[in-house]
Parts: C-alpha cells; sequence; structure tokens
C-alpha cells in the first residue's frame, strides 16, 4: 500500500556476510539445481544478520548468486516480509483481515497508533517499535491475532495488548 | 466420526519422532517401501480413495498424479504446498506445528508414489514455528533413515527441505509458488503446460496442500476403500479438517466425515456451539475469502464437500468457514476482503492489478458514506470486467467473490448506504457523520474518496 515498500534503503556501508551466514549460504545452496533457487532463503539469512534489507546487502547477494541486482530488487519489492529500511527492535504485525477485523482488530491498531503517536509502517523515535497491519496470518479461530517479531500473541485484546507492550517498553 | 488427521493433536509430545513411531508412524511408509507395493500401485490406490486435493480446487489427487509423463528422463518435482494464506484458513498451520511427521510422512509416501527424488515444503513466511518444527521433524526423519539414501535400506532416495516463502499470497497458486521457489517474484505462469509437464526447474512437477498429503498415510494404513467409505458420496471422500472463526462461540479447527452439515458445524455441540451472544447469523463464507458469500436461508441443508457448496453457488475452497451476525455491516465486510485482495494482486494482469484497488475504493466510499446510487451497477460492471478468463490465474476471479455476492444477496443494504449514508446495521448505522450529513443536503457529486488511509476509517470494533 506504501510506496516506501517500493524502495531499497541504502545502508551506506558495504554489507559482507560474516563467515557462519557464509556457511548456511553454502548448505542452502547445495539443496537447489540453481543458485537463483537460494535467492528467498538467502535473503531470510541478509535479513537475519542485519536486521533488513538494504541496497548494499542486495547487491552482495546477487554477486553471491551470480544475479542481476535487478532481479534481486524485483522481488525483494515483491515479498512483504522483507524489510527495505532499518525497523524497531519489536515490529508489530496486526492482523486486519476478515475474521479479526469481525473481532475487532482495528481498535488494536487505533491502541498502537494513539499509545507511540507513529503512522502504520512507521517506527518509534526510540527505534523500539515499528507497526505495521498485516493479511490474514491464519490465527483467525484465537482472533484478532498479531504477530511481534517471529513470535504470535493471540487472541489479543486492548487490555493484553496493552500489558504487553508496557512489557516490551520496559526491556533495555 | 473418529478423529483421524487431529488423532494425534493435543497429546503430549506430539510433534517429536517417538510418540509418532509409537502411535504407529512411519508404519505405512515401512509397508510400501520394503512391502514391495509399486508406485503404481499407491497412485492407484490413491486414486481409488476418491481424495481431491484440499487445497481448494478439489481436484483428484491421484489424478493429478498420472498427469506425470510417463518415461520422464528429467526429474520428478514435489512441492508441499505449506503457503496457507486464504482468510480463514488455519488448519495446515496447525498439522504442521502438531504432528509434523504426519505430514512429513505423506510427502515421503506421495514422493516415492510419483517417483521424486527431492521435495520441497513451501511454507508461509509468516509461520516461523512451522518451519523450525518441520525442520527438527525432517533432521528425526533422517536420522531414522526414513529420508535421504536408500530409505529403510531399500533403493529408494528422497531428499526433502523446507523452503521458506516471504509474505505473498498469490504463492499459494501452484505456478506462483514454483516460480517463488525458483528464485522469483511469484507471478502465476499461463497454463498450459501444467506443472505436470513444466513445473519447477523446467521439470514434471506436483504440487499437493498439506492436509492432503496428510490423508495419504491413512489411506495406505487403512485402504482406499475404508477412506472411500467416510463422506456423503463416492465423489466427496474421506476426512476433513474444517475452519470456523467468526462470530461464533467456538471457533477452531474440527474434523468430520467430508459433507458435515453447515449448520451443524455452526450450532453443533461438538463444533462451534453457536453464535455468540445468541446473534442471527447474516452471512456465512463457506470457503475462505475467495468464496460467494451465502445467507442465512442459504445455509439450511449445505452439506460441507466440494459439490455440495458448489450447489449453493459457493465453492468449499480451503474449508474456511467464517460466519458473520446479524450487526455485520455488509458493505464493510466485502471492503475489508477487497482491501486483501487489493493488497495481494500480484500485478501483472491489468484487469486484477488494476480491478482490485478499484473495487475497494468504490467500496470504501460506499461504506463512508460517500458512495453516489451508481456505484452499486458499477461494482458489479468493475467485476464482470475482471473475471472468466480475462487473467492469468484465478485470483480475479476470487476477487470478485466477495463484492459480487454481497450485492446480489443484500443489494437493500448498498442501496441504504448509497441513500442514507450510512450502514443499515452495526454500531455506525446511527451515526450520520457532519460530513455526510452536509452532503446529503447539498450537492449529491461526492468526491471520490482516493487512497483512504485506516486513519480516516472510523472506529468499528466489536468484541
Amino acid at each position: 500500500m506504501s510506496h516506501t515498500r517500493y524502495r531499497v534503503a541504502e545502508a551506506g556501508e558495504p554489507r559482507k556476510f560474516p563467515p557462519e551466514a557464509l556457511a548456511r549460504i553454502d548448505t542452502i545452496l547445495k539443496r537447489y539445481p540453481t543458485k537463483q533457487a537460494a535467492l528467498l532463503p538467502v535473503l531470510w539469512v541478509a535479513q537475519e544478520t542485519w536486521g533488513w534489507i538494504s541496497k548494499e546487502a542486495a547487491e552482495e547477494v546477487a554477486r553471491i548468486l551470480e544475479l542481476p541486482p535487478s532481479h534481486v530488487d524485483g522481488v525483494l519489492t515483491f515479498y512483504t516480509m522483507y524489510n527495505l529500511r532499518p525497523t524497531g527492535k519489536h515490529l508489530l504485525q496486526i492482523c486486519t483481515s476478515i475474521s479479526c477485523h469481525l473481532a475487532g482488530a482495528r481498535g488494536l491498531v487505533e491502541h498502537c497508533r494513539k499509545r507511540f503517536k507513529i503512522d502504520l509502517e512507521e517506527t518509534t523515535r526510540d527505534g523500539k517499535f515499528t507497526l505495521v497491519e498485516v493479511e490474514c496470518i491464519a490465527g483467525c479461530d484465537r482472533a484478532p491475532s498479531m504477530m511481534v517479531n517471529d513470535k504470535y500473541y493471540e487472541p489479543m485484546d486492548e487490555k493484553k495488548l496493552s500489558t504487553l507492550l508496557d512489557r516490551l517498553s520496559g526491556e533495555a | 466420526m473418529e478423529r483421524v488427521l487431529l488423532k494425534r493433536v493435543g497429546t503430549p509430545n506430539s510433534r517429536s519422532i517417538e510418540t509418532y513411531l509409537k502411535d504407529g508412524g512411519y508404519e505405512a511408509l515401512r509397508k510400501v517401501v520394503t512391502g514391495g507395493m509399486t508406485p503404481e500401485q499407491l497412485t492407484e490406490e490413491v486414486k481409488k480413495s476418491g481424495l481431491r486435493g484440499r487445497g481448494g480446487a478439489g481436484f483428484p489427487t491421484g489424478v493429478k498424479w498420472g498427469f506425470l509423463p510417463k518415461d520422464s528422463k528429467k526429474p520428478i518435482y514435489l512441492l508441499c504446498n505449506a503457503d496457507e494464506s486464504e482468510p480463514g484458513t488455519f488448519k495446515d498451520r496447525l498439522l504442521m506445528e502438531e504432528d509434523p511427521h504426519q505430514v512429513i510422512e505423506g510427502v515421503i509416501l506421495s514422493a516415492y508414489a510419483i517417483k521424486c527424488k527431492t521435495a520441497y515444503i513451501y511454507i508461509r513466511g509468516e509461520f516461523y514455528d512451522g518451519a523450525r518444527i518441520l525442520d527438527k521433524a525432517i533432521e528425526e526423519a533422517y536420522a531414522k533413515g526414513f529420508l535421504g539414501k536408500d530409505i529403510l535400506g531399500t533403493q529408494t532416495s528422497i531428499d526433502l527441505y523446507v523452503h521458506r516463502g516471504a509474505g505473498a499470497y498469490i504463492c499459494g497458486e501452484e505456478t506462483g509458488l514454483i516460480e517463488s521457489l525458483e528464485g522469483k517474484r511469484g507471478q502465476p505462469r499461463i497454463k498450459p503446460p501444467f506443472p505436470a509437464v513444466h513445473g519447477v526447474f523446467g521439470c514434471p512437477t506436483i504440487v499437493n496442500n498439506v492436509e492432503t498429503l496428510a490423508c495419504v498415510p491413512h489411506i495406505v494404513n487403512r485402504g482406499a476403500e475404508w477412506f472411500a467409505k467416510i463422506g456423503r458420496n463416492e465423489k466427496n471422500t474421506g476426512p476433513k479438517l474444517y475452519c470456523i472463526s467468526g462470530q461464533v462461540n467456538r471457533p477452531g479447527v474440527y474434523e468430520a466425515a467430508m459433507g458435515l452439515q453447515l449448520k451443524d458445524l455452526i450450532f453443533g455441540q461438538d463444533y462451534a456451539q453457536g453464535m455468540k451472544g445468541g446473534r442471527k447469523v447474516k452471512a456465512v463464507i463457506p470457503g475462505g475469502a475467495s468464496a460467494n458469500m451465502l445467507t442465512a436461508p442459504e445455509i439450511e441443508d449445505c452439506p460441507l464437500d466440494f459439490d455440495g457448496v458448489a450447489a449453493k453457488g459457493s465453492m468449499l475452497g480451503s474449508a474456511a468457514i467464517i460466519v458473520m451476525n446479524e450487526d455485520t455491516c455488509i458493505v464493510d465486510a466485502a471492503r475489508n476482503l477487497s482491501k486483501f485482495f487489493s493488497h495481494e494482486s500480484c500485478g501483472q494482469c491489468t484487469p486484477c492489478r488494476e480491478g482490485t484497488p478499484w473495487l475497494y475504493t468504490v467500496l470504501h466510499r460506499i461504506e463512508e458514506g460517500q458512495g453516489r446510487v451508481e456505484d452499486v451497477d458499477l461494482l458489479e460492471r468493475i467485476c464482470n470486467q475482471m473475471a472468466n478468463g480475462m487473467t492469468i490465474c484465478v485470483f480475479a476471479d476470487a476477487a470478485i467473490a466477495p463484492p459480487l455476492s454481497s450485492v446480489k444477496k443484500f443489494r437493500d443494504e448498498y442501496l441504504h448506504h448509497v441513500e442514507q449514508k450510512r450502514c443499515m446495521v452495526g454500531p455506525k448505522a446511527a451515526l450520520v457523520s457532519s460530513e455526510a450529513a452536509a452532503r446529503r443536503g447539498g450537492t449529491r457529486e461526492g468526491t471520490v474518496a482516493n487512497a483512504p488511509s485506516p486513519s480516516n476509517q472510523p472506529e468499528s470494533a466489536r468484541t
């Protein structure tokens, strides 16, 4: 929805994978008959290494997999889970698809917006939280469902959300 | 009906290979590979069982396998479709997280049946836990000799890998999935050629859903006849997982014989136990966001199987039943569903790329009291220009289902919106925003609500 999703930001410095990431990439490459097929998994390694995927990281991935950088760019901007710029420490992903919508997901989004005074796709000044809406995450029986980074929190309500955000805010 | 696919879900350590083996796991694999059952015999058995694909299309699984070229010189691939993204669907997540070995055994058996040496489980990116659990289970299966070279001391070798997606609904479409696995944007391919002939890496490929593959060990263990006897008739067989969500008392995944009555699923004591707060049913989506809505009278005598729901003018799809009560504004629901489709369109076909945001825009302005009388017809016209073969895949056909079916079945509610500039039911029914009121008294020429941001959508939360 937002045009920022289609622009890969620059990190301003070259990106080189650390040795353990390179070892993982080697293992991944053995699983596929082509180097290109390893693109999505290797981009995941890049995201786990730096937290987001910069233009420089994308170019490094392109170099390793012998792909045109433009191809990597095209793939990066197609999939919504690759972060094209730095995100907060806690990525708040609130599902607003139909079952969660019927269960009041809108209230959760509004709660976060008011509390942090940020809009969707924005990050708090202290760099702790980024707020995004996501489409159905298969938590419909425990609606409204949400994820913080890679963990599900469900079923949610505003009170539970408030407690969760208190806890995450207090963490160093 | 006894539990089959969900039998081990909820039991202690259901994820571990030890408990799976103790419960008779991998016996089907042993029976097939060491018992001398040929791939052809296994395919025949699956054909006889009447198993139809659980991902949405309901295509007979054994027949699909039969489309593979008989003497292919190229390797054959099996892709397990675990990209479960259809709004309202959450059964595959449960199967993979709670009983991963059942899925893996299904994959190995099916790979054997189609003579595939390398299989991938394409799992959606959001299922971090699912991927971790599968990775661990696959490692266990390798250690026990159920995967890898010379399975159980036979000549059969199969490798299995988990491949994570990264957030794109369209990758659940089988050729979109194939493109994505090849490291490209997940844009569906023109068919033919079908994947069975020209699939991933240009090789013959079979794509099957998680639940479909999880049925295979049971067919081997208990026989095709046993499987075929479960269900409403010989075309709709086997146990089936139903995902029910929305405004019911007990949402969840329920297993029943194919052909469970929709009313029983909503009201039955063993299932969802009726409507929350005793409200009335207004509309039911029987097969995920892509299925036509059913009205309350239409849920009478509606067997939940491929042909039963089709007879009602909708589809079973992924068996995701979403129930809406009488306080749900149908325009708001259609707007929500259209937002999903406009976000998820892959963008390669013009009717879909342009049509889906237009549907959302028009629905949004109707819901916000800025609609015009002609907008209701406009919705239908946009829908008719998007579907029925205008695009490469069926995404556009899915995207028009919510607006088209709701306009058809709840036209009075749409007209109420455009005439009264407010909802007919729900929390916003009594509200007339000053803006809308002014417009009602003044000019009829409403401005198009373009690129609506959620900030100008009023609170509509209900719990």
